[in-house]
């Protein structure tokens, strides 16, 4: 009986890995004949973006079952700590696809560092504590970006906070402008890029929920006062799945920063956060490639409404109500059950 | 029994798009160059018209802003084509203020074949979107996009509105000139561009000029229904004008909660508080008296804007604020420079686009929102902004 559940979820897994590379092998072959319209070219880095959000959020509210109403924050921590880096080293390392790489690094460790300083006093509480203390920090965020300045210039970067004295010297740049955000930026994100950064995504996310803590963190969401009982360090696992969850996020904010010109921190505020709770919450709770997919087709989806002119917004949200009807899911706590083990296959798949 | 509930829901989709498509025919009566069959008009019509597009907030919080370009812009269209020679079609795509969608509806765009752009109608998304103009080599003036970042490194983009440092010079030389304040407090939105860009540039030139601010306040978003505070340090340090860069909506907060405190300064706005009138639920008599820069004037007698101001109420039933000016006078700017450059429908953004950096840059414009206006190559516009105060809920001519 273990023995092919396991099973079941090591082919749901390599399915999901087949069906990304399948959807990229026929985006990438449309979009060399031509094939391929403008709207969606644009939209394929984004919708990559939100896909790793989406996939990453799914480990803290899925997996670990904690509800997170601030993860925009870490999407906008990742993007504008990557972005400087990226500008910062424009000069140095000309070749985009390095410095691409180095900024996503970047990215992911910043908002790793914010996450785990975040994770220490929320992931005391629990339930609808949690939710509203996550959601002030994403606002904390937020605001510290808007108040952010940062330049560099021959000397290093210059840093300061509610106006601009950062004094930089002739032919510095400033990178961060408060709220002006940050401007002018190269656009070096490519929908590979996007494509190989889900597939990370995927890896560490599958391996991860697959290994001893995985279930050491579903063990946490399932009852926790026995996994506690067992032995199993709430805090570390807890703070484990947050922080990865966290560095997912922020790699996905320095991907998105970089397909876009200018970037703003309030971009990252709550509505962003929600948006990415619903590809969740629509895909299924647990389950990844149904993040994935939900990720995908609500981004698409507005756009392909444009022809509805004013009644488009009304549309999209009849639309996500059917879907949310459909998938048979009437409220947030069924969800919960339903991934409760013994309960997990099968369903799944609507 | 659930097979049936979702039928039913089903059913009812269906006939909520069918409605939504019927109220889209019958809702554009007002826009007759079909701006509602995208993909129909997409494949023909090439050769016969230029295909002009742009993107604005047409839904959300900064609508007024981008409806109006799009009226006012439609309304020239309309003109030109009923006089025959050079024809436009139209297309306005909904971007709700956010470079993202800004994005996406640019590309919209170019897939329903845009040869040139009216850019984008504020700031941010336009700043998106010319990066994208640039990159694609397609011409783009904007009517409203006012940020330095938006003509920043590109040859191709150019203004039709002034930028916002200038609005903060011109406010501060203003309120010097005309002696309309001695102490001036300043209330501005700390996490927005467009007000931030302003008030650092008026801070700075009333130094230059000697005017004392006395208060300087801020609020942000989240935080932007109560101004008590702000209005407190102001009143209490004695500000006798109030100069407020923001958009309308926290302006009519302002304004309607120093009404009820018996605060009673000058207030003085720029252009971001055109479109306060015709707000919904607006009290104008609150307005009453406040000072702002703009561009364009509705009151003017001039024949051209009062023509404009007319055809605008007739269709749209509300006076054109400065945005719906601005995008007028882009498609008139356009005319001029397509008809100088001896430009014809079938060719193609990439050559439009020479063609008009060469004729924008050495030509002269006059419009409803200014008298010979030129562009330098950076794109920035050259024109002097009016002064206008509110009078009995109409803008009227400080001058």
């Amino acid at each position: 009986m273990k023995a092919l559940k396991l099973n079941k979820t090591t082919r749901r897994n390599y399915l999901t890995y087949a069906l990304v590379i399948l959807a990229y092998a026929i985006l990438q072959i449309m979009g060399s004949t031509g094939s391929l319209s403008s709207s969606l070219k644009g939209m394929l880095v984004p919708i990559c973006a939100y896909v790793v959000m989406a996939v990453s959020l799914n480990l803290t509210v899925g997996v670990l079952g904690e509800l997170s109403l601030g993860h925009a924050g870490f999407m906008s921590v990742g993007a504008f700590t990557g972005v400087t880096v990226a500008v910062a080293l424009q000069d140095a390392i000309p070749a985009a696809p390095v410095r691409m790489v180095i900024a996503l690094i970047v990215g992911a460790a910043f908002a790793a560092l914010a996450g785990f300083l975040i994770g220490i006093p929320v992931l005391r509480l629990n339930g609808d504590y949690l939710a509203i203390v996550t959601l002030a920090f994403g606002e904390i965020i937020k605001s510290i970006f808007n108040n952010l300045y940062v330049g560099v210039d021959a000397g290093g970067l210059h840093m300061s906070l509610l106006s601009d004295k950062t004094n930089l010297a002739d032919g510095g740049r400033l990178i961060i402008g408060g709220p002006m955000g940050i401007g002018g930026i190269q656009k070096i994100s490519t929908f590979t890029a996007g494509f190989l950064l889900v597939m990370v995504t995927l890896v560490i996310v599958f391996h991860l929920v697959n290994s001893r803590a995985g279930r050491a963190i579903m063990a946490i969401r399932d009852n926790r006062i026995a996994a506690e009982s067992v032995g199993v360090n709430i805090t570390k696992y807890k703070m484990m799945a947050f922080v990865t969850s966290a560095a997912l996020a922020g790699s996905s904010g320095v991907l998105f920063a970089m397909n876009y010109s200018t970037i703003v921190a309030n971009k990252f505020d709550f509505n962003t956060s929600i948006l990415v709770l619903v590809f969740v919450v629509l895909g299924g709770l647990g389950n990844m490639l149904g993040s994935i997919i939900a990720a995908a087709a609500l981004t698409i989806l507005p756009e392909a409404l444009r022809q509805f002119s004013d009644y488009r917004m009304l549309v999209y949200a009849i639309v996500l109500i059917l879907v949310m009807l459909a998938t048979n899911n009437p409220t947030f706590k069924a969800f919960f059950s339903r991934f409760k083990p013994g309960n997990r296959s099968g369903k799944e798949a609507a | 029994m659930m097979k049936k509930k979702f039928f039913a829901l089903m059913m009812a989709m269906v006939m909520v798009l069918s409605l939504a498509a019927c109220g889209g025919d019958s809702g554009t009566t007002d826009t007759p160059d079909s701006t509602d069959a995208p993909e129909n008009t997409g494949t023909e019509a090439t050769g016969a018209a230029f295909k002009l597009g742009g993107t604005g907030p047409l839904t959300g919080g900064a609508a007024i802003y981008g409806n109006a370009a799009k009226n006012g812009a439609q309304i020239a269209v309309d003109e030109i084509n009923a006089m025959g020679g050079i024809q436009f079609e139209l297309k306005y795509e909904d971007d709700t203020h956010d470079a993202e969608k800004a994005v996406n509806a640019y590309n919209a765009l170019k897939d329903w074949g845009m040869q040139i752009s009216l850019g984008s109608v504020t700031s941010k998304p336009c700043e998106a979107t010319s990066a994208e103009t640039y990159a694609d080599r397609v011409f783009a003036l904007t009517p409203s996009a006012s940020s330095t970042g938006t003509i920043e490194g590109k040859d191709n983009m150019f203004q039709m509105c002034f930028m916002d440092p200038n609005q903060g010079t011109a406010s501060a030389q203003y309120i010097a000139d005309k002696g309309l304040g001695a102490k001036i407090a300043v209330i501005w939105k700390n996490d927005d561009p467009y007000s931030k860009g302003i008030h650092d540039t008026f801070i700075a030139k009333a130094a230059e000029l000697g005017l004392q601010v006395v208060s300087d306040t801020t609020f942000a978003d989240g935080n932007d229904t109560d101004f008590s505070v702000q209005l407190s340090d102001a009143q209490s340090n004695g500000a006798d004008l109030v100069f407020l860069p923001m958009y309308y909506q926290p302006a009519s907060l302002i304004l309607a909660q120093a009404n009820s405190k018996g605060y009673t300064p000058k207030w003085f706005g720029v252009d971001g508080m055109d479109g306060i009138l015709t707000m919904d639920g607006f009290d104008t008599a609150l307005a009453e008296g406040v000072m702002l820069l703009t561009p364009f004037n509705a009151d003017s007698t001039d024949e051209r804007t009062a023509a404009f101001v007319a055809k605008y109420q007739e269709q749209f039933g509300e006076i054109p604020n400065q945005f719906a000016a601005d995008a007028y006078d882009c498609v008139y700017a356009y005319k001029q420079a397509l008809e100088a450059a001896g430009a014809t429908p079938d060719m193609s953004a990439e050559e439009l686009c020479d063609l008009m950096i060469a004729q924008f840059t050495s030509m002269t414009f006059d419009g409803l929102t200014g008298e010979s206006m030129t562009w330098d190559a950076s794109g920035a516009v050259s024109k002097s902004p009016k002064g206008m105060v509110i009078e009995n809920g109409a803008y009227v001519g400080l001058d």
